[in-house]
């Protein structure tokens, strides 16, 4: 079995976003990037699938030079090979163009839930229709036997299982399993695997982002008293009319 | 060229992300001098109601509503095609996401998700989304002729009209998945989180799962949902499906109410663009004041009792 898992590069969680250029762009200054982290789970679960079945996992991301140590550390989780198309991504339907083109031979194409930085959360549906394969969104569980992939998924309100039988995409939401810890061994191994760097195509236009802006900073707190907490309620049906 | 918007059935009736769908999509009718298409799948459907929230035209498509993206993706795309829609409108739930994309690719049209506010059209077709999980705002130019935009639920008022809707059924074809459904677990009545109008929220501060019922009787006087913070769903005291902030869901109710949650950043990042937010935590140093609206210090569990009390006044 052959599976693809695809990552994004996106800053820490921790990073205070702040604009510069007259908020035409992010402020990279000090920023750390980090492996998206659904895309940690979708590893995990692609090595536990490829593991059991005799398979082989390759990575894909779309991006610069600066992000091989992500893509190297991608390879210490246990992934065999990685590729990275050689472009800045604009947006997720030019990621997705790009990736589909190498997409093709895969049985299995994992994709996080979205990426924590543009949260698109649209590649896993749009590799589906670009490959003409069934996409399964947000997925808890993959399971892998006789040819068939279940899945469990979130829905709205609930969770739903779905089998396929074939070629598919899903994305990985949070609870799918832990994510692996690279061991010393996996980050010297890593090492030397092939990491192959193609052209991108970059044909795809859909959109161009302009500028940005922070949400209105709040005015200050306004604090009650702990021995009259009911009053909260009052302000909010009153004052803030928001109940 | 006219707006299609997909409006989504929970229940047995439409969402309130389906009438704020067709509120917005009415708006931006009207600024492009163009007709709303609503477009529902499911069975026994009577859409004359949303001609009060500016749907001139609605479209049933009376197949099974058991949802599965390739197929319904299609389907949509066959109704789009045949109405002659430039613009489709999406409720960015699981289920809009997983719609939106399919769609757009087979459109050939320009993707927008998490868009918060109406377009701006002079000078290109601009929407604005929300980025890094609420953290910040991006304007976006849609730069294909057609567009696919999936709305945040609780971002765009309901707006009513005192129109008609024309409703037909659709004779189209069903389209076959790829994917078969085993079964589908629906939790029926329980309020939403993501599109939830008012949402209390628990974190660590509240010791354990068994003190989880001061959380539930609140939100059940106040008609909200239950959400916590990323350590509490790892621990297993919460499901998953509650875990909300930078690597959880993303929400934006009217109210949100955080119990004993510190206010880290990755927690901020998930809620502050609630409208009015409130942080109940002994502690008075907590990072969660200062992206309060309101705050109470103090503890949790001498606290939320008095609330559910004076909650009850009002219901
Ligand atoms: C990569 C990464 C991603 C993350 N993503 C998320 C995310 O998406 N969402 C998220 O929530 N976190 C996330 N976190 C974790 C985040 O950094 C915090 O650790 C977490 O939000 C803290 O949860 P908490 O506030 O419930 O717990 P704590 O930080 O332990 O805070 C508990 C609070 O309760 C108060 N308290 C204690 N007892 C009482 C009482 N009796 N009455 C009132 N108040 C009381 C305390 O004063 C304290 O402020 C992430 C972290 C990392 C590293
Ligand atoms: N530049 C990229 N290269 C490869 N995969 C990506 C890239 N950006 C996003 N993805 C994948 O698509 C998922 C969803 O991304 P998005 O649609 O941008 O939110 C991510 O979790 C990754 O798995």
């Amino acid at each position: 079995m052959k599976i693809l898992v695809c990552i994004s590069v996106v800053p820490d969680t921790t990073t205070k976003i702040t604009f510069i250029e007259n908020n035409t762009q992010l402020n990279l200054a000090g920023v750390q990037y980090i492996l998206n982290p659904y895309d940690e789970l979708a590893i995990t679960r692609g090595l536990d699938i490829a593991e059991a079945n005799g398979g082989n996992l390759s990575i894909v991301h779309v991006g610069p030079v600066e992000s091989e140590p992500v893509i190297r550390k991608a390879l210490s989780m246990g992934a065999d090979q990685a590729i990275r198309i050689d472009a800045l991504a604009t947006d997720s339907q030019f990621v997705a163009e790009e990736i589909a083109k190498i997409a093709g031979e895969f049985d299995l194409i994992l994709t996080g839930r979205e990426s924590i930085d543009y949260n698109g959360g649209a590649v896993c549906g749009l590799l589906g229709a670009l490959l003409e394969i069934p996409s399964i969104n947000v997925v808890t569980r993959i399971d892998y036997a006789d040819g068939i992939f279940t899945f469990d998924r979130d829905i709205d309100g609930g969770r739903e299982t779905i089998r396929c039988a074939g070629k598919c995409v899903a994305s990985a939401q949070k609870d799918l399993c832990e994510p692996r810890i690279p061991t010393m061994r996996g980050i010297m191994a890593a090492r030397s695997k092939p990491l192959q760097i193609i052209a991108p195509q970059g044909n795809g236009n859909f959109s161009t982002y302009s500028n940005y802006e922070l949400p209105p900073s709040k005015t200050g707190v306004k604090l009650i008293a702990a021995h009259e907490a009911g009053k909260l309620i009052d302000l909010l049906k009153n004052e803030a009319k928001i109940i | 060229m006219s707006v299609l918007v997909f409006v989504e059935m929970g229940d047995g009736a439409f969402k309130k992300t389906a009438f704020e769908a067709v509120s917005y999509s009415r708006e931006l009718a009207d600024m492009l001098g163009t007709q709303v298409v609503a477009v529902a799948i499911g069975k026994g459907i009577d859409g004359s109601e949303l001609g009060k929230y500016g749907a001139q035209k609605v479209r049933i498509l009376p197949c099974s509503d058991s949802f599965t993206a390739d197929a319904h993706g299609r389907m949509l795309h066959n109704l789009v095609h045949e109405s002659g829609a430039s613009i489709v409108v999406i409720s960015n739930t699981y289920t809009g996401k997983s719609l939106a994309p399919r769609l757009a690719q087979l459109m050939d049209a320009s993707l927008a998700s998490n868009v918060v506010s109406l377009p701006t059209i002079s000078g290109g077709f601009v929407v604005k989304r929300s980025v890094f999980s609420g953290k910040a705002f991006a304007y976006v130019h849609l730069l294909k002729d057609k567009k696919v935009i999936a709305i945040t639920p609780n971002s765009f008022d309901i707006k009513y009209h005192d129109g008609i809707a024309t409703v037909e059924e659709s004779t189209m074809n069903t389209e076959i998945s790829k994917t078969t459904i085993d079964s589908v677990n629906k939790v029926s009545g329980k309020i939403v989180l993501t599109e939830a109008e008012v949402v209390v929220s628990g974190g660590r501060g509240l010791k354990g799962p068994e003190n989880w019922h001061l959380i539930e009787d609140l939100a059940a006087v106040l008609g909200a949902a239950t959400a916590c913070s990323k350590p509490v769903s790892d621990m297993g005291w919460r499901p998953h499906s509650e875990h909300v902030g930078q690597t959880g869901i993303t929400i934006k109710p009217n109210l949100y109410i955080a119990v004993g949650i510190s206010g880290a950043i990755q927690h901020l990042a998930g809620v502050s663009a609630s409208k009015v937010i409130v942080a109940i935590n002994k502690d008075p140093e907590a990072p969660f004041f200062r992206a309060a609206d309101y705050g109470i210090v103090g503890d949790a569990f001498e606290i939320l009792p008095q609330l559910i009390e004076a909650s009850k006044k009002y219901t």
